[in-house]
């Protein structure tokens, strides 16, 4: 019990009481408000962060097949990228940002030519092994380069410290975050259903051999898509830097929730994977608020029942 | 091939051959050739185990799965309490994590197994994740992040105390291995056993002809899930530790790569690829102890890319 709490007299214990009460009601709605917007916001954030690098992990493995278990590599190249060149040769962000998206796009080509292509539409265990051989190497690869601590993000001046907007201040990086992403989100779906590129990604992902026989060149579209997808990630990486931290095991540690995200979505979608990502930023970061002992159980069990009762996820196709 | 000389031929593909003897010839050599290295001996063979068990769901039921650790993990975990807490008869402590984790297996496999593909593999990692937020959340008898400490285990029937360069694990270790593999030489060759070849191969043609699909493919992962948890109580009682690790999905996919490199149902994939990969492991972390991680991912893509279908699958090559 409050302050207010005592016994000195009826008429003012009443009094009293109902004011205490009154303050501890108008508390909890703010704080119970406050708490929404905090988890919404940082929600959104992660959600964008998750959505920007698993798109790319959905088309590929829809388009091709293919079970990419080391696109988590593509997200940390892409953060380690902007965060080294920030701070070692102090490029500024947006810049350094670009530059990221643009390396990892550009390194994922190689990659894809010499080793992904020669298993398209082969074993699923060979598959795993390339890709699980991948992400070993780039752990090791990783710590030899910028040594075992995390990277911290620096924002930049502009970016830092919170945003007033009257009724509440937002906090200023994820706000460019949730913009980014949404700005991201909108090109991307703009151009998978207004292009011919899109069109073409479209008819190759519905009936790869009807693509093929329209003539579609195929394997020039799956390189072009793989590398998109690869800067996606290298952008989502950098981006989400403070959210997921850039340290060498990255890609091992956020295989689960980029996986959650495409097999909750449903493979080879695009707007899938942003109600899974939207489902699993908002209530992963609810959970860590609300209920930070028994978070994962509660995500885990609804990805269970989400896949069970649609095995395909929310929008693939059976 | 007349109809009766092929009745022949298929009779004799599950006699034993006298190639089969080999891993065992080796292993027992091995115990006198490198007696400093017998711990390490010991870890391989359990470890083939959990190879074996992974190979009976992946390789012949087609079940692709990225949670077996979960299975090895609660086996681990169950003889290990046990052992800590005065029931440190191996023996015992084998069947009780078996048990526990055929259990798990069993309880698991109604949900999971009603998923294919992408779905399935998801399914698998979620429980293993579970089983493994429930081992760290109920650090007063897992110890959580710090391992399970304190395990005393008795010697074999009373008798073979557990020395401390590994002689008793090793012999231990082999005579399970052995034990277990016979078993499943048995299952694969059954007709249940070529049932599950069956629905790997052609799961509609399997229902067509009346074969009950979902119950083989849940009778196949109990038994797995029994295997990789003997492994795991093997490991935990001749380490005497267990950790978080144990279930971890690193754990999970270490063991698959182990048998692809191996070669994936054919039930000997496991006895050469995991003391591949955990000898190159061992040699590596010892002369790079930082960057081994490095070889081992470099030593899998060679593996794809000149070797596909693991080292039995070039002698398969050889072969034809």
């Amino acid at each position: 019990m409050g302050p207010g709490f005592r016994r000195d007299g009826k008429g003012q214990f009443a009094r009293r009481s109902l004011t205490v009460c009154q303050y501890a009601c108008a508390l909890s709605i703010n704080d119970t408000l406050s708490a929404a917007v905090s988890i919404g916001f940082h929600g959104l954030a992660f959600a964008m962060v998750l959505y920007l690098i698993s798109v790319g992990l959905s088309v590929t493995m829809g388009l091709m097949g293919f079970v990419n278990l080391a696109h988590g590599v593509f997200a940390m190249a892409g953060g380690y990228v902007l965060t080294s060149l920030m701070s070692r040769w102090a490029v500024p962000f947006v810049p350094a940002l670009l530059a990221a998206a643009v390396a990892v796009s550009l390194a994922s080509i190689p990659i894809e030519r010499v080793l992904y292509r020669r298993l398209y539409g082969g074993e699923e265990l060979d598959q795993v092994l390339l890709t699980m051989g991948l992400v070993f190497m780039s752990v090791a690869g990783a710590t030899y380069v910028w040594g075992p601590l995390q990277q911290p993000l620096q924002p930049p001046q502009w970016l830092s410290g919170a945003i007033d907007l009257g009724v509440r201040s937002f906090p200023a990086y994820r706000s460019f975050l949730i913009l980014c992403g949404a700005a991201l989100v909108t090109a991307l779906w703009l151009g998978i259903e207004r292009t011919r590129f899109g069109a073409r990604v479209r008819a190759s992902v519905d009936n790869l051999r009807m693509a093929q026989s329209v003539g579609i060149d195929t394997s020039r579209l799956f390189m072009t898509t793989f590398a998109l997808g690869s800067g996606l990630a290298g952008l989502g990486g950098g981006l989400g830097a403070d959210l997921l931290a850039i340290n060498p095991s990255y890609a091992l540690q956020n295989l689960a929730y980029f996986l959650i995200v495409v097999a909750v979505g449903g493979l080879g979608s695009i707007r899938g994977p942003f109600v899974a990502a939207l489902l699993l930023g908002i209530a992963d970061s609810g959970f860590k608020y609300l209920l930070p002992e028994f978070g994962a159980f509660f995500i885990y069990t609804l990805t269970m029942a989400i896949l069970l009762w649609r095995p395909h996820g929310l929008f693939g196709r059976a | 091939m007349t109809p009766g000389r092929a009745v022949e031929a298929f009779a004799r593909r599950h006699r034993y051959h006298p190639l089969e003897a080999l891993p065992w010839l080796a292993s027992i050599a091995a115990y006198f050739v490198f007696p400093e290295y017998l711990a390490l001996g010991a870890q391989i063979l359990a470890t083939i185990l959990f190879a074996l068990s992974a190979d009976l769901v992946l390789g012949y039921a087609g079940i692709v799965t990225l949670g077996h650790a979960a299975f090895f993990g609660t086996g681990a975990y169950i003889a290990g309490i046990l052992a800590a807490h005065g029931g440190g008869e191996p023996i015992t402590g084998l069947l009780a994590g078996a048990t526990a984790a055929a259990l798990l297996g069993f309880l698991s496999g109604l949900v999971v197994l009603r998923t294919t593909g992408l779905a399935l593999l998801m399914q698998t990692l979620v429980v293993a994740t579970l089983v493994a937020e429930g081992a760290n959340k109920a650090s007063f008898i897992t110890g959580g992040d710090d391992g399970l400490q304190g395990m005393e285990v008795w010697p074999i029937f009373g008798w073979f105390r557990f020395d401390l360069f590994g002689r008793t694990s090793y012999a231990y270790c082999l005579a399970v291995l052995f034990l277990c593999w016979l078993a499943a030489r048995q299952i694969v060759g059954s007709p249940f056993g070529r049932s599950l070849t069956g629905i790997r191969e052609n799961v509609r043609r399997m229902h067509a002809i009346g074969a009950p699909v979902a119950r083989r493919r849940l009778t196949i992962y109990t038994i797995s899930a029994a295997l990789a948890g003997i492994s795991g109580a093997l490991i935990a009682q001749t380490t005497q530790f267990v950790s978080l690790s144990f279930l971890s999905l690193e754990r999970s996919g270490t063991v698959l790569i182990m048998l692809i490199i191996g070669g994936v149902g054919r039930l000997y994939g496991a006895f050469i690829g995991v003391p591949l990969y955990m000898i190159a492991q061992n040699r590596f972390s010892e002369f790079d102890p930082v960057y081994w991680y490095f070889w081992i991912g470099l030593l899998m893509v060679l593996v794809v890319v000149f070797a596909r279908g693991g080292v039995l699958g070039i002698f398969d090559r050889f072969r034809r």
